[in-house]
């Protein structure tokens, strides 16, 4: 089980939590502008990294607040955890399997 | 090869047993092929095997950077049924289906394929719709599936539990009769026995580390970690792996790799004569003829690679197992694992060309991919052979994505998510 640092709470058990999947993911600002292709890329391409990956998780048996952390999906370890809205942290890159 | 018969083991049981050969031989890569599959698993040894057997290629390598059936063809709990939702999938599926049923004969390879019936448990009144709806569909299909009152699924499977007093009763039951298991590490030795037959190099310990593409950005080669392969065929069979492969030639895939975990208990003696799946509470369970009980679960709720998962998810798993079949709480559980299995926005699998030349994908099967093996490896062979995909698997493109043509078993599937 994931001991995930919820920048509000701390560190706390993955059953406290859901996943939110690839972090990032900005909706588009006007969606009837977009080709089929871009569409397509916001709503099901995902980045699906062997490595370094931002995603959401929701404190929702907690503080029920969104953040980010950036894990490696190699050995998941937890490299850092930031909140919603800032950007992803630039060491967040590589991690030591533990 | 040295065929399988009575005769042939009457025979080495003069001579003690020492005049069998290796099933398949080691050989050293070759410069050059005519097809490349990247992944010896099940999906991709049949693949090569239909590419030699019915499409007249005879030069073909399998990479495996491991060792063949150590991904997920070694890791699921080996149950095959074909009793999806909507047309697409019960063709997909019930394709591969028919060819289970021949297939020891096909492979001269006891594949150990039992019809013992898979049993879906209904739990809510919603259940029973949705199961009932399947049914219909099914049956429209020509794809055998029945509904079973709790009384019925007792009689059926007499281990089960049809009081009221549990947190989910059982309401009653979708039975396909056609469904059951197979052994699993068998489907793999059995295709690669069968393709080395036909002069398919299989190259395990094997890792592909790069695809080789021209100025026209077709497919002319792969790096691997034993040295460059040229070939103009590439078909990707690579389950959780897929989308670091297919990013080594820019393809961007739907598609997001969980663990997902199984069970197996100590063994004991028959007691379990079926399969039984519940979606509602997240559990699904047959007994292997080695005498352990398999037990399934749902994924974990977040993308990983390292082949295992939280223990809390075979816990909950095991709650509901014991509800439904008392008589288990006292068994013991005697290793658990993982694999990483690749899954789709709409659950549906993606098999068929993309858009590079000469590079075809197999992919996106999520938690239910060893069903479809032999189908699946007919279908990227076919695929493959003909550059044009089969009838079949036509509508499983990666396009359906930009087109809004999902076939979107996620909402209504007969599938445990």
């Amino acid at each position: 089980m994931l001991l995930i640092p919820c920048p509000y709470c701390g560190e706390r058990p993955e059953l406290e939590f859901v996943y939110g999947g690839q972090a990032h993911i900005a909706r588009p600002a006007d969606a009837g502008a977009l080709s089929d292709e871009e569409w397509a890329e916001y709503l099901y391409m995902r980045d699906n990294p062997k490595g370094p990956h931002a995603e959401r998780w929701r404190h929702t048996h907690g503080c029920g607040r969104f953040f980010n952390v950036v894990r490696d999906t190699a050995n998941d370890t937890i490299l850092a955890a930031y909140l919603s809205g800032q950007p992803r942290p630039p060491k967040s890159t590589g991690g030591a399997p533990r | 090869m040295q065929t399988f018969s009575a005769i042939s083991l009457f025979r080495q049981g003069l001579v003690g047993q020492r005049g069998w050969s290796p099933q398949w031989r080691s050989p050293e890569p070759k410069a050059e092929y005519d097809a490349v599959i990247i992944g010896g698993g099940g999906h991709g040894l049949a693949a090569a095997y239909y590419l030699a057997k019915q499409h007249g290629l005879r030069n073909i390598a399998v990479l495996e950077k491991g060792w063949i059936g150590g991904g997920n063809t070694g890791r699921n709990t080996t149950i095959i049924r074909s009793n999806y939702l909507f047309d697409e999938s019960a063709a997909l599926y019930d394709h591969a289906l028919k060819l289970w049923e021949g297939l020891s004969q096909t492979l001269n390879y006891n594949v150990m394929f039992s019809q013992r019936g898979v049993l879906m448990l209904a739990h809510t009144v919603h259940d029973v719709q949705v199961f009932q709806r399947h049914i219909h569909a099914n049956r429209a299909n020509g794809v055998d599936n029945e509904w079973l009152t709790a009384e019925a699924a007792k009689a059926f499977c007499p281990p089960l539990n049809i009081t009221s007093n549990i947190r989910y009763p059982v309401l009653g039951g979708a039975l396909q009769r056609r469904g059951g298991t197979a052994r699993h590490d068998a489907v793999a030795w059995g295709y690669a026995r069968a393709a080395d037959a036909l002069g398919v190099d299989i190259l395990q310990n094997c890792e592909v580390t790069g695809i080789e593409r021209d100025a026209a950005g077709a497919v002319v080669g792969v790096e691997t970690s034993r040295g460059r392969i040229r070939t103009r065929k590439v078909g990707v069979s690579a389950a959780g792996h897929t989308s670091v492969v297919l990013g080594m030639a820019g393809v961007r895939l739907p598609l997001e790799s969980y663990p997902l975990q199984a069970l197996v208990s100590e063994p004991v003696k028959p007691v379990f004569p079926c399969v039984v799946m519940s979606n509602t509470i997240h559990a699904y369970i047959s007994q292997s003829d080695k005498g352990e009980l398999v037990i399934g679960a749902g994924t974990d709720i977040y993308t990983s690679y390292t082949q295992r998962g939280g223990l809390h998810i075979n816990t909950h798993t095991l709650d509901a197992i014991c509800e439904l079949f008392p008589r288990f709480r006292r068994l013991r559980m005697l290793r658990n694992w993982g694999g990483i299995v690749d899954v789709t926005p709409d659950r549906s699998p993606i098999l068929g060309k993309t858009p590079v030349a000469g590079l075809y994908v197999n992919c996106g099967w999520g938690t239910g991919g060893f069903k479809a093996t032999p189908g699946a490896g007919h279908l990227l062979a076919w695929t493959m052979a003909k550059d044009e995909p089969h009838p079949i698997n036509a509508p499983f493109t990666i396009e359906r994505f930009r087109d809004g043509y999902l076939i979107d078993e996620a909402a209504a599937a007969a599938v445990a998510h």
